[in-house]
């Protein structure tokens, strides 16, 4: 009845090229990282380490706090010299709190204890080992991995999907890790399928990266993981539409793909996972795609966590015109960097400069109902029915059309030709929503409150009055005795 | 309102360009380029009619191209938009150069001027501009045009190369381009001989005069008209107005737009099929009664109509199944009008009948939420782990 193959999509014009053909290099290391406290999403880690401390590569700087939260280890050997604030890669340019290291150039591991044979771990040490060497979803959303293999454990798993997607135009990072790097990639797969005990795993690849399907196939050879080509259509990488593509299951509405029995993890994630468990490394650097029309020398890096995007853009390649935009993560998810004093974090997937040209932004227009977007929508919505309705200030219509089924993929907004920025409302009457919800709790809470408080006053005013009477009783019973007493 | 801030500072920060994507990309880049692709496709039919019916018609698109931008420039003056920045979507240009396809090919300049007030103004600016009138604009003000003036309407000269082949061409010879001007400009009465009737007017007359479909649809009626034939008409060479012309090259501009991603198949197709559909059945039960399927696709405005009007973004339905519903709808009506309304052409009507139910059809007619059923609930959770 419903159909199997994803719906809608687009197919922006990739760039891989610019980028997929050179191998990964190691970036050195910079006079000074930055540190952040807050590369995942969740509650930022909480410092280990002083202003003056000797840290080791690989040694706990600090430590995660809360429910979900992910630990943070040194980049490098060198001194502590201060945990400060520090521009946060985020639009907001807010800042975070960095731990700044200096390198003091030895690069010199601390003590790697990996167990001897990770396989005949329980699933629950494996997943407290890949929480503890600070992994999270290396995909850019960097929700703590550990956090989601065990939440999926309390749910049985029957597929583990591993996504080599990378829809997103102008990244090729995963591409060139699963060519030079699929061996280990395939023993980080098996791990968390051990993990999550899950009973098939299935990796999806995009069509586009022909050399990083035939590496990843010839390494899965016999281990029972199947490497799927999947067309090369944004957003394939999508984790609803990737499940889709690959299972043929629609994930239900307000619910978390673990309850249906898969869970998805990035081919990063794995390889990050293969590196703690067998090598005994924790998370401290990552590979990180330069690329776009205003960049010299686009390419692949394994950069340091921490080291800042202007000294990796500078000395990797620098610009060969001024950039229109600067951009952290993919061209359609990503985020736009106020500038680029901000360090790579683990989610640091690119760093892109891309040109006025490849912007290609016109000022809105009105909407012509072409219905580009409605076709484009990977999740069956009226993005254009939904945007007329928050334009006037009709959220709770934009709601029952399915606002918070949309996964905020911005193909909508890339293919409308009046250049209307859905995605962007979307995310505005999102948040309106999400800030309406908290006000209306915070009302409710206010009047139960209130009417507790006008409870307890009656009470106490009814008990004020109870004892007052029989006080007067009591008084008056004495009097009487009195009289009686006085009269005898 | 929340869309102070633009350029947007989160994704996408790519925008579609025509420049260097694939074939398969599903649409062009912004509106303009859009409207261009849109124009093009109309060229080779619109040069096709020039060379048809002379410098009159090629005066009369330009008055209308004109007078649309005159009154387009006006009604954003008169609105506080800024006029350079709306005149270069390139609407305008396109709604008058349909308007002129549907034009008889010698109308005189007022009806062109009068036919594109109708069509920008009233119909577009005055319901909101681009993207919110509810009617096509060409549709709405050539129905208003035929009601106000019919006898304006339905003046239709013959094609040169048919003309050629008539005892009246010794009398009658197109005007060069100076006196092309002077005829638009002063209404004079074309001469009888010039003239013929549309085949579906002629046809239908000589149906209701009790001639069989079959033979009126192959014999010609008069010294000025001629027979009807598939090949003929299908490359344009009968009367009619402006865009009424060369089915084939309207068809071969509406292929151009299908490839480029800037309509959809549904709306055509659902027209070609609303129209053949009841033509074929009927023509099977009593031939001489109701002609071919052929006769009904190639005549009047199908085949304007299937590339270049039902789909119109603006007054057609926005989903695939709503565009073909729509598309089905304007066909039907149509040949309904044709065969057993009043005018010989009702492809306007039709338009018309069916963009104002296009928010009806969008209203029922909604793509399936992924994760939802139809009804919008969200799917049963099912864990074939959990089964077993």
């Amino acid at each position: 009845m419903f159909r199997k193959t994803v719906r809608g999509g687009v197919h922006p014009c990739g760039h891989k090229s610019l980028s997929n053909d050179s191998p990964i290099r190691y970036f050195p290391l910079s006079d000074t990282l930055y540190v952040s406290m807050q590369q995942h999403i969740g509650a930022p880690a909480s410092p280990v380490v002083r202003p003056g401390d000797h840290v080791l590569k690989g040694q706990l700087i600090a430590s995660s706090q809360g429910n979900i939260s992910a630990p943070v280890h040194a980049p490098t050997s060198g001194r502590i010299l201060a945990l400060a604030e520090h521009t946060a890669p985020h639009p907001s340019g807010l800042p975070v709190l960095v731990a700044t290291l200096e390198p003091d150039g030895l690069d010199e591991w601390g003590a790697l204890n990996p167990p001897s044979d990770p396989m005949a771990l329980s699933p629950e040490e494996v997943c407290i080992r890949i929480g503890a060497a600070g992994i999270v979803g290396m995909g850019g959303a960097t929700f703590p991995s550990a956090v989601k293999l065990n939440l999926s454990l309390n749910s049985q798993i029957q597929t583990l999907i591993i996504n080599g997607g990378e829809c997103e135009p102008y990244l090729s990072c995963d591409d060139r890790l699963m060519r030079e790097r699929a061996t280990l990639i395939i023993q980080g797969i098996l791990l968390m399928q051990h993990a999550v005990q899950a009973r098939e795993v299935l990796v999806g690849i995009e069509d586009n990266k022909p050399d990083a399907i035939s590496a990843m196939q010839q390494a899965a050879q016999g281990s029972g993981v199947q490497v799927i080509p999947v067309p090369s259509q944004y957003p394939m990488g999508s984790e609803k539409q990737l499940i889709q593509q690959l299972t043929g299951i629609e994930i239900p509405a307000m619910s978390r793909a673990a309850a249906s029995g898969i869970i998805v993890h990035n081919v990063a994630t794995a390889y990050a996972a293969a590196e703690a468990l067998y090598q005994g490394k924790p998370l401290v650097s990552r590979i990180v795609t330069l690329s776009g029309g205003a960049v010299t020398h686009p390419g692949n890096w394994q950069v340091p966590l921490g080291t800042l995007a202007s000294h990796f853009l500078n000395r990797a390649s620098g610009f060969n015109e001024k950039p229109a935009r600067l951009i952290m993560g993919g061209p359609m998810m990503g985020i736009q960097l106020p500038d680029l004093n901000v360090p790579v974090i683990k989610g640091t997937s690119g760093i892109l400069a891309l040109t006025e040209n490849e912007i290609n932004h016109t000022n809105p227009g009105p909407c012509v109902r072409c219905g580009n977007c409605v076709r484009s929508c990977p999740m069956g919505l009226l993005p254009l029915e939904m945007a007329a309705n928050i334009r006037s200030g009709e959220l709770k219509k934009a709601n029952e059309l399915g606002l918070h089924d949309c996964v905020a993929c911005g193909a909508c907004s890339y293919i409308c030709p009046s250049s209307i920025p859905l995605t962007h409302l979307f995310n505005y009457a999102k948040g309106e929503l999400a800030q309406q919800q908290k006000a209306r709790q915070k009302m409710e809470n206010t009047k139960v409150l209130a009417q507790r408080r006008e409870r307890r006053l009656e009470r106490q005013a009814k008990e004020k009055e109870a004892l007052m009477a029989a006080r007067r009783a009591a008084a008056a019973a004495k009097k009487a005795a009195q009289q009686q007493k006085e009269e005898a | 309102m929340p869309v102070s801030s633009f350029p947007p500072n989160h994704g996408p920060h790519i925008h579609n360009s025509t420049g260097n994507t694939s074939i398969l990309q599903n649409s062009s880049a912004h509106l303009p380029a859009l409207m261009l692709q849109v124009m093009l496709a109309l060229s080779p039919a619109t040069l096709f009619s020039f060379w048809a019916y002379g410098w009159p018609s090629f005066i009369l698109w330009l008055i209308c191209l004109t007078s649309a931008l005159l009154w387009e420039s006006l009604l954003l003056k008169l609105f506080g938009k800024s006029v350079s920045k709306h005149l270069k979507d390139g609407s305008a240009l396109v709604t008058a150069w349909i308007l002129a396809l549907c034009l008889p090919p010698w109308a005189p300049w007022w009806l062109a001027i009068v036919g594109t007030f109708l069509a920008i103004v009233i119909i577009k600016q005055i319901f909101g501009g681009l993207g919110q009138n509810v009617f096509n604009p060409a549709m709405a003000a050539r129905v208003m045009l035929l009601i106000a003036f019919p006898v304006e309407m339905t003046q239709w000269i013959n094609p040169a190369p048919v003309l050629d082949n008539m005892p009246s061409a010794l009398t009658f010879q197109f005007p060069d381009i100076s006196s092309s001007i002077s005829y638009i400009f002063s209404s004079q009465a074309l001469p009888d001989g010039a003239t013929g009737a549309t085949f579906l007017s002629d046809i239908k007359m000589q149906i209701e005069a009790g001639t069989p479909a079959h033979i009126a649809t192959a014999v010609s009626s008069s010294a000025n008209q001629p027979a009807y034939s598939v090949l003929d008409t299908g490359l344009g060479l009968h009367s009619g107005s402006l865009g009424e012309g060369s089915a084939l090259l309207l068809s071969l501009g509406g292929l151009f737009l299908l490839w480029r991603g800037i309509i959809t198949w549904q709306a055509p197709v659902g027209l070609l099929l609303g129209i053949a559909i009841p033509a074929l059945l009927l023509n099977q039960a009593s031939p001489e009664l109701y002609p071919g399927a052929d006769f009904h696709l190639l005549n009047g405005a199908t085949m304007l109509a299937a590339w270049f009007i039902v789909t119109d973004p603006v007054t057609c339905p926005v989903t695939a199944r709503g565009r073909l519903i729509f598309g089905l709808g304007c066909g039907l009506l149509a040949y309904l009008i044709r065969t057993f309304g009043n005018y010989p052409e009702g492809i306007a009507f039709a338009v018309m009948l069916m963009n104002s139910a296009t928010p009806v059809i969008d209203r029922y007619i909604q793509p399936r939420i992924y994760g939802r059923s139809r009804r919008g609930q969200a799917l049963a959770v099912n864990n074939p782990a959990a089964d077993k």
